[in-house]
């Protein structure tokens, strides 16, 4: 999924039950950017919605005919999709909120799968609303909330006013432990930046570029004044030691992210096979993965990604003078063998 | 039985069309400013139905255009009576030759109307979410509920039955006969169009996956025909029912359904190879030729029996979306995603 201008951005909205994903809707609607959105909501949704193109969905999650179990697309998506296409210039962006116990995979896997739906749209980030206040105990007892963590680039903890500074320190250490990737914002009656939200591209292949996780960059000096202005520009200088009252460190039981990286230039001979077997082993385990990949002789980045088993993978752009070749690569997933993986990207060594 | 596109058997890719037979300058185009969702005759008048709102109706030096939705159009069906389409303002319009429309049905909870489908006797067909609807020609009302979200009707084309095409399978459902259960036809995975063979003697559905499934419905024999290389959008038996052609695939793919078990055990024919991908069939009312749209906006006419091909449009600027035949099989109505299409007379 590269680039294409003339792509409706689809952005996917999760988040556990009560969080605040219809107040985050309702306040992106309302803002005044002058764009027109069509919403695709759950048929259960309860609070309207102020919108003038509203599709309601059932939630039909169809496994595919290809072996993989894994491997699930949302049937009414592509349906709707297809008839929201015979209305095409009549919206700029398409939104969909599942439902607070959906898994956000087979929505992103939908639009890598259905051939139309990849033509026409494009995934452009998926966002996670998370209630600062009952996050953690969701996240022991509802397997469907760290999915919707693990899945996000962004991810909104609301309601930041029902928490102290200590808690809320404490959840984010916890969203961290499952996700250090993702984009983290800070919110009360889910009052974000639209462009926080929207037009992020985080399933482009061209724009992964940094997969650096995002704590590095993030204003964690412990003055939580809400509604900050959230930098536009990552590593601008901060002061990385920093940390305030310093991140807490969790180790999430089940859910983790493994990252890789190496400054031996990649076989792509061995590393295709070897990616593609593990995914097809593991693949029901690992959520999401990314990587830029320096392979020998070649003067050009490769970047792949993947849901599940689905990857889909690029050459970039050529490598920089004096740019660091280095090959990285993470994953994000429940149980993942972390030295089983470690050691075979290891032997993909040119 | 599994029956698979043999890739490269026939003609290579880079045949030389230039030197094919054309009719281009006997198209008369048309603008529709909107994507051209089906391509219809009424009585002798060519009939566009556009994805928003209007029915383009182009009778040479007379254009004109009939409002029979506010929306999106997402279905339509026709006969030589009218065109009934089915629109995401939860109606169902029936409109005829002189543009009067009857408004069949309005759903209750103004939901999609997703598929639409023309039975016996002016039975119209149509579904909303999970649930299909069936208007007899009497003008009784019947419902019936399928597992998931309804994907495609289609009537039987003897005797009042209808295909209900969902996750998992197809419902045959008589709406006459009250009380009795539906008949299931059961195969894993998610069904989208659905059509009965000219005989009754078989079913095929349209998969989410870039292959069809059918029945022998005596005896539920299964048939699977793979091989294409995106989902398979168009289907469309010859008038004498001895082939199903297919989009899905940089050419055409003919299956065999002349023999008693139908393409099983058979190879497909393949015809037109071509750069772009088949996006729309529709074969001639009488004679064993196929029309076919590409993704590049191409139409050729091709004869099954030699793969001879007449070129029809050029590649233009976006997708073959509908393609419709006059009953007599004189001309061919064209239509395209960019709204853009042409009246081509033979």
């Amino acid at each position: 999924m590269t680039a294409q201008p003339d792509k409706i951005p689809v952005t996917v909205l999760t988040g556990y039950l009560g969080a605040g994903k219809t107040t985050l809707l309702n306040r992106i609607l309302s803002e005044p950017h002058g764009k027109k959105f069509a919403v695709i909501v759950n048929e259960f949704g309860e609070i309207g919605i102020d919108n003038e193109l509203v599709v309601n969905a059932d939630e039909e999650v169809f496994e595919m005919n290809n072996g993989c179990i894994c491997c699930t697309v949302r049937g009414d998506l592509v349906r709707i999709i297809d008839g929201l296409m015979r209305r095409k210039g009549k919206f700029d962006a398409i939104i969909v909120e599942t439902t607070g116990l959906a898994d956000p995979a087979p929505v992103a896997q939908t639009f890598f799968v259905d051939e139309q739906v990849g033509a026409k749209t494009k995934l452009d980030a998926v966002v996670t609303v998370a209630d600062a206040k009952w996050l953690k105990d969701r996240l022991k007892d509802a397997p469907e909330a760290k999915n919707q963590i693990a899945f996000a680039d962004v991810i909104i903890i609301n309601k930041t006013d029902l928490v102290t500074p200590d808690e809320l320190a404490d959840v984010e250490a916890r969203i961290r432990a499952i996700n250090p990737y993702a984009r983290l914002h800070r919110t009360e009656r889910a009052k974000v930046q639209i462009d926080e939200v929207l037009g992020r591209n985080a399933f482009d292949l061209d724009r992964i570029l940094d997969i650096e996780p995002q704590f590095l960059h993030e204003d964690n000096h412990g003055h939580h004044h809400h509604d900050h202005d959230h930098h536009r520009d990552h590593g601008n200088g901060h002061d990385h030691d920093s940390h305030g009252r310093g991140l807490k460190h969790y180790h999430d039981e089940d859910m983790q992210s493994v990252a890789l990286r190496t400054d031996k230039a990649l076989s792509p001979d061995k590393f295709f096979p070897w990616v593609q077997d593990l995914v097809a082993k593991e693949g029901p385990n690992i959520l999401r993965c990314k990587g830029i990949l320096s392979f020998k002789d070649d003067p050009q980045r490769f970047v792949f990604q993947g849901v599940h088993m689905i990857l889909d993978g690029d050459h970039q752009r050529p490598w920089k003078d004096g740019e660091a070749r280095d090959s990285r690569i993470v994953f994000i997933g429940r149980n993942l063998p972390e030295d089983k993986i470690r050691q075979g990207f290891e032997a993909c060594a040119a | 039985m599994d029956c698979r596109v043999k890739p490269g058997n026939d003609k290579s890719v880079t045949d030389t069309r230039a030197t094919s037979a054309s009719i281009t300058d006997r198209v008369r185009p048309i603008a529709g400013d909107a994507p051209i969702v089906g391509a219809h005759f009424l009585a002798s008048t060519p009939v566009f139905v556009l994805g928003e709102q209007e029915l383009l109706f182009a009778d040479e030096g007379n254009e004109r255009r009939v409002a029979a939705h506010s929306g999106a159009i997402l279905e339509t069906a026709a006969d030589e009576r009218h065109i009934v389409t089915g629109g995401d303002d939860g109606k169902v319009i029936a409109t005829d030759a002189a543009g009067a429309q009857q408004t069949i049905a309005v759903d209750a909870k103004k939901r999609w109307i997703d598929h639409v489908a023309l039975g016996p006797e002016g039975a119209i067909a149509w579904s909303a979410g999970k649930t299909t609807f069936v208007r007899t020609g009497k003008g009784e009302e019947r419902t019936l509920d399928a597992p998931s979200t309804v994907a495609g009707l289609a009537f039987a084309p003897k005797g009042f039955r209808l295909a209900i095409a969902h996750y998992n399978g197809v419902t045959l459902w008589f709406p006459n006969a009250a009380g009795a259960a539906p008949e299931k036809l059961e195969w894993k995975g998610s069904h989208l169009g659905v059509a009965f063979s000219p005989d009754g003697r078989f079913l095929v559905t349209t998969m989410q996956e870039p292959m069809l499934h059918g029945w022998r419905l005596a005896d539920g024999k299964h048939m699977r025909m793979s091989g294409y290389s995106a989902r398979v959008r168009s289907l469309n038996w010859t008038a004498d029912g001895a082939f199903l052609a297919t989009s899905g695939s940089e050419q055409i793919i003919l299956w065999p359904y002349e023999g008693k078990d139908g393409p099983m055990g058979k190879q497909p024919r393949l015809l037109a190879p071509s750069p772009s991908r088949v996006s729309v069939v529709a074969c001639h009312p009488q004679q064993p030729v196929v029309a076919a749209g590409f993704v590049d906006g191409m139409v050729l006419l091709v004869r099954i029996d030699d793969g001879a091909e007449i070129l029809v449009r050029r590649p233009g600027d976006a997708p073959v979306t509908a393609l419709g035949w006059s009953a007599d099989g004189t001309t061919l109505a064209i239509g395209c995603e960019d709204g853009s299409g042409g009246i081509a007379r033979l």
